[in-house]
C-alpha cells in the first residue's frame, strides 16, 4: 500500500476577480521509502496542492478529492485529527527558512517544544535528541548553537536546522518546498547531499517540490511534471529525463542552462508565457506555447499510461 | 587596446556598519568590494559570478557612479567618474544603464508601461515631441519583444517575464553604450529565463552594447558571457575567457561553483556531487586573513593562512588570485 495517495485533487481560489483553478484533477501516489519530484514552474500548483493535503490552504482555498495517508483521508480530518499526522508522522520545510523559524524564540525552544508535544519526552531527553540532530545536520557547535536565535544562523545554517526539525520525530513523509531556491549554489548542494543521506538512513519518503531539474535528478527516484495546475506527465527519472514524452517537459529540460555540455548548444527557450489560471484555454493547456500543437488539441487530452507505467496528458504517441 | 570602454581599478567600496547593543556599540568596516580590477571592451560581455554577500551588486552599483568608493577609479572612455561634476556626471549616464533583479519592484506601479520606458527619454530630452517619444517607445518595445499597443497598460497586468523586458526596454530607450545587469534572470522560471537570456545577447549583437551580467550561478551566465570574473567576500578570485574556465578552471572556488551546479542527469547527477567545499561563507565583517577563501578551500597550504595572493595574469591572459594557481590541475572531468 502506498504511504500517501492522492486521488482526482481540485484546489480552486475564490477571489473578487473570479474563481482560480489552482489545480486540476491530480492523481499521485508515493510508497515507503520513496522520493518524488514535483516539478513545475510558478503559478503550475505544486505547492498549493502539498497545501492542500497539510490542511494549510489559504481561507479563500478549497480542495476536494482525496488524499489517503496510511489509507486515512487528509482532506476530511479537522485541525485536532491533523495535528495527530502533522510533525510527527509527516513533516513539511519552507522555500524561506527565515520566515518559518520563530525569531523570537531561540532554537533550542523551538525544537524542544516539537519533541516534547509529539514524542512525550521529557525537557532533557527532548534536548538531547534536539542536540543529537544538530549534530546529524551538521551544525558546528551544537551545544552553544542551539541557544542561540535564528537571526544569528546564516541562510544555509537556517535550512539545516529546517531540515533537522523536519526529520526530529521521525517523520514517515518530508514533504519539502522549495528547499534550496533561497540558497546559494553551494549550500544547495550541501542541503541535496543531507537530504538524500537522512532519507537513506531512517527511510523517510520525500516529496521533493522545486522548479529545479537539476536538484530533482540528484535526489528524486520519481518525477511529476505540472502546468497551469495539471499533471502533464509523471514516471521515473530515467522516463522523464532521456524519454519524455510530453511536449512541456521536453521544453522545460532543454531551457535548463547546463554546464556538461558544449556552450555552442545555445540555450531553448518556450516562446510565451504560462495562461492566467482565472481564464484557462480550452483543451490541452500547453497548446499555445507548444510547438507540435495540432488541430486536437483544442480538447483536453486525457492522461494516458505506457506500457512501462509512463504517464503522460498529450495525444502524440511519439517521444517529444 | 583603444577599445577598451570600461577600466576598473582597484576599486574598493566599505561601509561602516555597527553591531552590539546601544552602549557598547562597535564601528566596524565592511570591505564589500575590495581591490576589485577589470576592463571591458565595446560590446563585450562580463559576467559576474558569486555567492550572497560576495559584493556583486555594489560592485554593479559602484560602476555606475551610484555608490562612491573608497578606492579606486572607474574610468568610463578614459574619464574618471568620480571627478566629473554632477552635471557631467548626469550626461554621461546617458551611456551607463541598469536593469534590476526583481522586475516587478524595479517598475513603478502606478505608471504605464508607456510612461515607464519614456522617462529617460523627458529626463534627459525635456523638450524632446510627444510623437518622436512615442515612435521611440514603440520600436523599443517591439526590440525587446513586446507588443506596441500594449502602452498604456500597468505592470501588474504583465508576467515576470515581460516586466522584466519593460526593464530592459527602460535601459536601452536611451541608446546606451553600457548595460549593468544585475541578476536579471533570477527571479524568472527557467523557461523564461532562457527567453530573457537570448533576447540580452540578440541586443547585444544588434546594438554593440557592452554588457556587466551578474549573476549567482556559473551556468546562467555561461551563453552570455565572453569572459567571467568570479568573485568571494568582495575580492575578485578569477577573471577568464568562458572557453578557460568552464573546462580548466585556474581558482579552487571557481572549481567548486561549477561542481555545485546541479546536473539535470540522473546518471550524472548522483555522482561527484561533492563540491569539496566544507562550512559555510564567514562573516565578511571579519574576512580570513591571508586569502580569504582559504578557510573552506580544499587545496589550501600554509601560505594561504598568511599571504593575501594577489591578483595576477597568467600566460594564457587570465587572471587569478591563488598561490597555487600553476601547480593545481583543476581540469573539469567529464
Amino acid at each position: 500500500m502506498s504511504l500517501l495517495a492522492v486521488r482526482n485533487l481540485d484546489v480552486n481560489f475564490d477571489t473578487p476577480d473570479g474563481e482560480v483553478h489552482a489545480v486540476t484533477k491530480l492523481n499521485f501516489s508515493i510508497s515507503a521509502g520513496d522520493a518524488l519530484g514535483i516539478v513545475g514552474e510558478s503559478g503550475s500548483g505544486k505547492t498549493q496542492t502539498m497545501m492542500a493535503v497539510m490542511g494549510l490552504l489559504a481561507e479563500n482555498g478549497h480542495a476536494s478529492g482525496q488524499a489517503l495517508f496510511k489509507g486515512h483521508d487528509l482532506l476530511q480530518m479537522d485541525t485536532a485529527e491533523l495535528n495527530h499526522h502533522r510533525g510527527k508522522e509527516i513533516a513539511m520545510i519552507f522555500q524561506d527558512p527565515m520566515t518559518s523559524l520563530n525569531p523570537y524564540l531561540s532554537i533550542e525552544k523551538q525544537m524542544v517544544e516539537v519533541v516534547m508535544h509529539h514524542q512525550g519526552l521529557s525537557k532533557a531527553e527532548a534536548r538531547a535528541h534536539a542536540l543529537e540532530m544538530l549534530s546529524a545536520v551538521r551544525i558546528p557547535d551544537p551545544e552553544r548553537r542551539i541557544r542561540q536565535y535564528p537571526h544569528e544562523y546564516s541562510g544555509g545554517m537556517r535550512q539545516r536546522v529546517m531540515v533537522a526539525m523536519g526529520l526530529v520525530c521521525e517523520p514517515d513523509l518530508l514533504i519539502a518546498d522549495e528547499p534550496t531556491t533561497a540558497l546559494d549554489v553551494t549550500v544547495q548542494a550541501q542541503i541535496c547531499q543531507l537530504m538524500s543521506e537522512l532519507r537513506r538512513k531512517s527511510n523517510t519518503a520525500i516529496i521533493l517540490i522545486t522548479h529545479d531539474l537539476g536538484v530533482v535528478a540528484g535526489l528524486c527516484d520519481k518525477v511529476l511534471v505540472m502546468y497551469a495546475g495539471h499533471p502533464v506527465e509523471c514516471g521515473s527519472v530515467e522516463q522523464i529525463y532521456y524519454r519524455p514524452r510530453h511536449p512541456y517537459t521536453k521544453g522545460l529540460l532543454d531551457s535548463v542552462p547546463r554546464l556538461d555540455q558544449p556552450e555552442e548548444k545555445g540555450l531553448h527557450a518556450i516562446p510565451g508565457n504560462p495562461p492566467n489560471l482565472l481564464s484557462l484555454p480550452r483543451g490541452c493547456r500547453f497548446r499555445e506555447r507548444c510547438p507540435k500543437a495540432f488541430a486536437d488539441c483544442v480538447e483536453a487530452p486525457p492522461m494516458s499510461v505506457d506500457s512501462e507505467g509512463h504517464a503522460y496528458r498529450c495525444f502524440l504517441d511519439e517521444p517529444a | 587596446m583603444n577599445d577598451r570602454v570600461l577600466r576598473v581599478q582597484d576599486l574598493s567600496v566599505h561601509f561602516k556598519v555597527s553591531e552590539g547593543g546601544f552602549f557598547n556599540s562597535q564601528a566596524h568596516v565592511l570591505k564589500a568590494v575590495n581591490g576589485v580590477s577589470f576592463d571591458l571592451s565595446a560590446g563585450e560581455t562580463l559576467g559576474v559570478v558569486g555567492e550572497t554577500g560576495c559584493g556583486k551588486s555594489t560592485l554593479a552599483r559602484a560602476i555606475l557612479g551610484l555608490i562612491k568608493p573608497n578606492r579606486g577609479r572607474v574610468l568610463w572612455l578614459g574619464e574618471e567618474l568620480g571627478k566629473l561634476d554632477e552635471e557631467t556626471l548626469r550626461q554621461k549616464r546617458k551611456d551607463l544603464q541598469i536593469v534590476f533583479q526583481d522586475p516587478l519592484a524595479a517598475l513603478n506601479p502606478r505608471m504605464t508601461v508607456r510612461d515607464i520606458i519614456a522617462e529617460p527619454l523627458w529626463t534627459f530630452y525635456p523638450k524632446i515631441a510627444r510623437v518622436q517619444v512615442d515612435e521611440r517607445v514603440r520600436g523599443v518595445m517591439k526590440m525587446v519583444g513586446l507588443l506596441p499597443n500594449q502602452v498604456n497598460r500597468y505592470p501588474h497586468e504583465f508576467s515576470g517575464g515581460q516586466c522584466q523586458r519593460i526593464g530592459i526596454a527602460r535601459a536601452l530607450v536611451l541608446n546606451p553604450k553600457l548595460v549593468v545587469c544585475d541578476e536579471p534572470v533570477s527571479a524568472l522560471d527557467v523557461s523564461i529565463q532562457a527567453q530573457i537570456i537570448n533576447l540580452l545577447k540578440d541586443l547585444q549583437t544588434k546594438l554593440g552594447l557592452s554588457l556587466v551580467f551578474i549573476a549567482h550561478d556559473l551556468s546562467v551566465v555561461r551563453h552570455i558571457s565572453d569572459r567571467v570574473m568570479v568573485m568571494y567576500l568582495g575580492c575578485c578570485m578569477e577573471i577568464s575567457a568562458r572557453a578557460n574556465l568552464y573546462k580548466r578552471p585556474l581558482h579552487p572556488y571557481t572549481n567548486a561553483l561549477i561542481k555545485a551546479v546541479p546536473v539535470p542527469d540522473p546518471k550524472l547527477a548522483r555522482v561527484d556531487a561533492d563540491t569539496g567545499l566544507t562550512g559555510d561563507m564567514p562573516s565578511p565583517l571579519s574576512p580570513p586573513p591571508g586569502c580569504v577563501f582559504h578557510s573552506r578551500c580544499p587545496q589550501s597550504v600554509k601560505r594561504c593562512k598568511l599571504e593575501v595572493p594577489a591578483l595576477r595574469r597568467m600566460e594564457n591572459g587570465d587572471w587569478v588570485a591563488c598561490h597555487r594557481a600553476e601547480e593545481l590541475d583543476l581540469t573539469i572531468g567529464d
